[in-house]
């Protein structure tokens, strides 16, 4: 087994509220080796942000983590005390969020938040620090960097913001990037731009990136793996390539032909009928078996553990009964 | 069917953002405004889609707001099958045109009160337009519209919150059809919805102006979807538009340099490794528009006559650009 | 495969078919909350029976204290019951008219609850509908209506309602007792509307941008049924929270004016009267004549108040 910087093993998510405990996140398990861009992908209420924000440390109480193990290079996160966690954080796995607007604080010039983030994280002074966040600056595309460094959050627009969140990001250092949604908010061509200084950047400086998105352009333009989530849970993962052009969770085909693409046209879009399940009131078996056109008793009853099914590995009793199951 | 139901002719709204009279005196700052509409003009012909695309602050959704009313032009005119629908409204005869041209909104959150039940929510245009006075009627006819979008009679007594993003957008779809209207702007219907529910919602919309011949000015940033919905579409920048096209034609042999580096700017889900010209720079802010051509700035071909010269509409082989760089050319790609 | 139509599913398990407003009610949050607040319960309670003590006063009260044919001057300044030289009859001892302060008590809390409560609902009226119109139209109107509400409110509260009541006391000199309440009400009530103008105005200003009320704009809906109907419900709610913390105000407003005199009519005694009348013989030690309407002032008061807290956390989505 390749030495993962990131593993994920059987994460449960809940969250207690008065009319029992929600399920947020149902064993989700996965890797990200060292320098490589993960695509978490999924619709509203799939729980990809949860797990962003499980891996960071970051879950909103009543939330908390069930069950399952977060390893960082081999060493547990998840149960960390709240100091150690916080010397991690910046350290070890920069954030990026998706509005760039609140990411900032407003009230401090963007230099001194990054010089603060500098001097928590790596032993510099004053003066090193001010000139690493100037190459940061600089490398994140930003034009006349010492002279904005002193500038505040909202004197830079949109897509020049969420470069500085990148640059933010990256002060530390860190192995592991978890970039939630980072272009959403931008226009269509300011997230072209940022795409591709993301993918650079982090080529450069060998941080692997677990990018949260709902966009599978976005995947498709940046990833090497994707992990499709559902409900909760880990419908199908696997090379990006494989995954969108040879699904093989009928979710995942769903959602490829539900996309409608620039190069070719459809007179009717795909379309999986009904919407993802509530929190409390996810199907017994496996939780896309009342949408699925290809749904057997056994959908209905038992969940699929995630098997290799060609090219990728899905959550699918479709593939189960291949030959060579083992993931 | 080319018969032209809208036409809108150098339409124009002049936003006024000064800061209030007094801050204006005290600081001594000059009376600002935002041009987000600058003269548009085009057509759209019985049972098409035209489509609209930009960016943020490119004045879609002004436009969309101008066309049925909701703002009133600072210049201009909107016709709807001839008749300047500013005058219309005014002159007191708006009821029957509202009944015939409604609007669907981008926020399904925001767009249905969260304090009525659906079916006031869908027969509210029926009452207020005294369309089936009877209350068994009147509900009749909100079932058949709710059944329309693929919604069932039951969802009647429910309120918004009940219902996912999907679903109210459907509610209002089948708010904006209860009059059977034949004009329908649709300011971004899809953009916050899941991308299996937009295609939901798409399918609907596209059967549904097959089944009543319905026009639609459909409003969005994605390109892809517009590609899917639209007969002709609209590149809208900074409240001009640069080019206008069917959409076979802009799809594939895009003029304008800003439809060119939009259409490199969407991500490729197919990696079909088209070559990407890198885009520069960002929307300027709309208060300090550029002057001449206000894509100057980032445009890979501008002339020094852009700097100066706001490029006119014009007309090759049926597609109107406004471009210098262009123009020379006769485009014979 | 699934027809079109989803059933959604609602929060709890019960049937699909719409669950009529009290089922909705004691499911929701607020009642649960409600129910998880032992302050909010307490409060409620004690609110609850001052309230019912000062409703049925006629019924509940062992004397009916403004009957003068029942008064005993021998009975006069008797301390409470359980005190040296009480009496099991008048339990919280009587006044220097020989009037039971217990029966007094309950008489004088259903007139200050009733000139409280009519003064807030006439301030939310005049409040709300201001504050919907200078939302809804802006511009100039807006202009002109907040002015009005600064200019208010750089008036002492009871400054206001003394000159209003002055003057009302100037034009009818000879007033009989139900005009004065309607000049007594009404002062009050121009001194309170302004916090619900202005919390309105701000609600509407943002519903005002929703797209319901453009799609209402679009069905050629008018201005005022927009406003009536579309924006009214949907501000209500901090409305709600401001009346229930303003009738504890109105309550001690209408308090510190019979206090000093100019309030209630002396034939009807609310509180603050008592309080007032009490106060003389405070320092001959006869203290319970004014303790026990002070002490039932603040404790509708204070009862009322923590409602009012309690309701406007539990309305708080965001602190659910």
């Amino acid at each position: 087994m390749t030495t993962s910087l990131l593993e994920v093993r059987n994460l449960r998510v809940e969250f207690p509220t008065r009319h029992g405990n929600l399920l947020a996140l149902d064993d989700i398990s996965f890797e990200i080796a060292p320098g490589e861009i993960l695509g978490v992908v999924g619709e509203s209420g799939a729980g990809k942000s949860l797990t962003g924000a499980a891996i960071i440390g970051l879950l909103d109480p009543p939330g908390r983590i069930a069950a399952g193990e977060i390893l960082l290079e081999g060493r547990r996160i998840d149960n960390l005390p709240y100091e150690q966690m916080r010397l991690i954080r910046g350290r070890q796995i920069g954030a990026i969020f998706q509005d760039p607007l609140t990411s900032l604080n407003p009230l401090y010039t963007v230099g001194r938040q990054l010089i603060e983030t500098i001097t928590t994280h790596l032993p510099l002074n004053q003066t090193q620090a001010r000139k690493r966040a100037i190459e940061l600056l600089e490398q994140t595309g930003i034009p006349a960097a010492a002279a904005r460094i002193d500038q505040f959050p909202h004197q830079f627009s949109g897509g020049m913001r969420q470069r500085v969140v990148i640059a933010l990001a990256l002060a530390g250092n860190p192995k592991l990037i978890v970039a939630d949604e980072p272009t959403t908010a931008l226009d269509v061509s300011i997230q072209a731009q940022i795409i591709a200084l993301l993918k650079s950047i982090c080529k450069e400086q060998g941080a692997a990136v677990m990018l949260i998105t709902h966009d599978m352009g976005v995947i498709a333009e940046t990833c090497d793996r994707v992990a499709v989530l559902y409900a909760g849970r880990v419908a199908e993962i696997g090379p990006v390539h494989s995954v969108i052009h040879r699904p093989a969770h009928p979710y995942t085909v769903g959602l490829m032909g539900a996309i409608p693409a620039l190069d070719q046209e459809v007179e009717r879009l795909l379309q999986i009928d009904g919407a993802m399940p509530r929190l409390n009131s996810i199907p017994s078996g496996c939780a896309f078996n009342p949408r699925c056109s290809q749904a057997f008793d056994r959908c209905r009853s038992e969940r699929p553990e995630l098997t290799s099914a060609g090219g990728t590995t899905a959550a699918c009793w479709l593939h189960a009964n291949q030959p060579g199951q083992e993931p | 069917m080319s018969e032209i139901l809208v036409e809108v002719k150098d339409l124009a709204k002049v936003f006024d953002v000064s800061a209030p009279w007094l801050n204006r005196v005290v600081e001594r700052k000059s009376r600002q405004f935002v041009h987000a509409v600058d003269g548009i003009s085009f057509t759209i012909e019985r049972g098409k889609t035209l489509a609209l695309v930009g960016e943020s602050g490119c004045g879609k959704s002004t436009v969309a707001r101008l066309l049925v009313g909701l703002y009133e032009p600072t210049r201009g005119t909107v016709s709807f099958e001839g008749a300047d629908i500013a005058q219309t409204l005014k002159a007191g005869a708006s009821q029957t045109l509202r009944r015939r041209m409604q609007m669907i909104f981008q926020d399904p959150y925001a767009s249905l009160n969260p304090r009525w039940k659906v079916l006031d929510i869908v027969a509210e245009p029926l009452r207020e337009h005294g369309l089936f006075p009877d209350p068994l009627q009147l509900k009749a006819r909100v079932d058949e519209l709710l059944r329309s979008v693929g919604m069932s009679a039951v969802d009647c007594d429910k309120f918004p919150h009940q219902f996912s993003g999907g679903q109210r957008q459907r509610i209002s779809i089948a708010r904006a059809l209860a009059t059977e209207p034949e004009f329908l702007v649709c300011d971004e219907p899809t953009s916050a919805l899941d991308v299996s529910v937009q295609a939901q919602v798409l399918n609907i919309m596209k059967d549904l102006q097959r089944a009543r011949g319905l026009t639609y000015l459909f409003i969005s940033h994605n390109l892809a979807v517009v590609r899917h919905v639209a007969d002709q579409v609209g590149v809208m920048y900074l409240g001009r538009l640069v080019e206008l096209a069917d959409k076979a034609e802009l799809f594939t042999n895009p003029r304008h340099p800003y439809t060119r580096m939009l259409l490199d700017a969407i991500p490729d889900i197919h990696m079909s490794g088209r070559a990407r010209t890198p885009v520069q720079g960002e929307v300027p802010n709309p208060l300090e528009p550029p002057g001449g051509c206000s894509f100057h700035p980032r445009c890979p071909q501008a002339l020094p006559r852009c700097t100066t010269e706001r490029p006119q509409m014009r007309e090759f082989k049926g597609v109107r650009v406004a471009c210098h760089a262009i123009e020379p050319q006769a485009i014979e790609q | 495969m699934m027809q079109a139509h989803e059933e959604p599913e609602p929060m709890n398990d019960k049937p699909a078919s719409a669950p009529n407003a009290l089922r909705r009610f004691l499911d929701g949050d607020v009642w649960h909350s409600f129910c998880n607040s032992p302050v909010a319960m307490l409060a409620a309670l004690i609110a609850f029976v001052c309230i019912f003590c000062a409703l049925f006063a006629d019924l509940v009260a062992p004397h009916n204290p403004f009957d003068l044919a029942s008064l005993e001057l021998m009975d006069s300044r008797l301390p409470p019951s359980w005190m040296e030289g009480g009496s099991r009859n008048y339990l919280l001892g009587t006044d220097d008219q020989g009037r039971d302060l217990l029966s007094a008590l309950m008489y004088g809390a259903r007139i200050s609850l009733f000139v409280g409560l009519a003064s807030v609902l006439l301030s939310m009226l005049i409040g709300v509908s201001l504050g919907l119109l200078a939302g809804f139209v802006g511009g100039k109107v807006d202009a002109f209506i907040m002015r009005i509400c600064d200019v208010m409110l750089s008036f002492p509260s009871i400054l206001v309602a003394l000159l209003i009541d002055g003057v009302g006391r100037a034009i009818f000199p000879n007033a009989h007792d139900s005009l004065a309440f309607m000049v007594l009400i009404l002062a009050i009530s121009l001194t309170g509307w302004v916090q619900y103008a202005r919390t309105v105005r701000g609600s509407t200003m943002v519903e005002r941008n929703k797209e319901y009320v453009q799609a209402a704009r679009v069905i050629g809906v008018s201005k005022g049924r927009i406003m009536a109907r579309h924006v009214l419900p949907n501000v209500l709610g901090p409305v709600l929270v401001l009346a229930t913390i303003q009738v504890a105000a109105a309550i001690i407003t209408e308090a510190t004016l019979s206090f000093l005199g100019v309030g209630v009519p002396p034939t009807s005694p609310s509180l603050g009267t008592l309080i007032r009348v009490g106060n003389d013989f405070l320092f001959s030690g006869e203290w319970w004549i004014t303790i026990w309407p002070g002490t039932m002032l603040v404790l509708i008061a204070l009862s009322v108040n923590l409602l009012g807290d309690w309701l406007r956390d539990a309305l708080n989505p965001r602190l659910r």
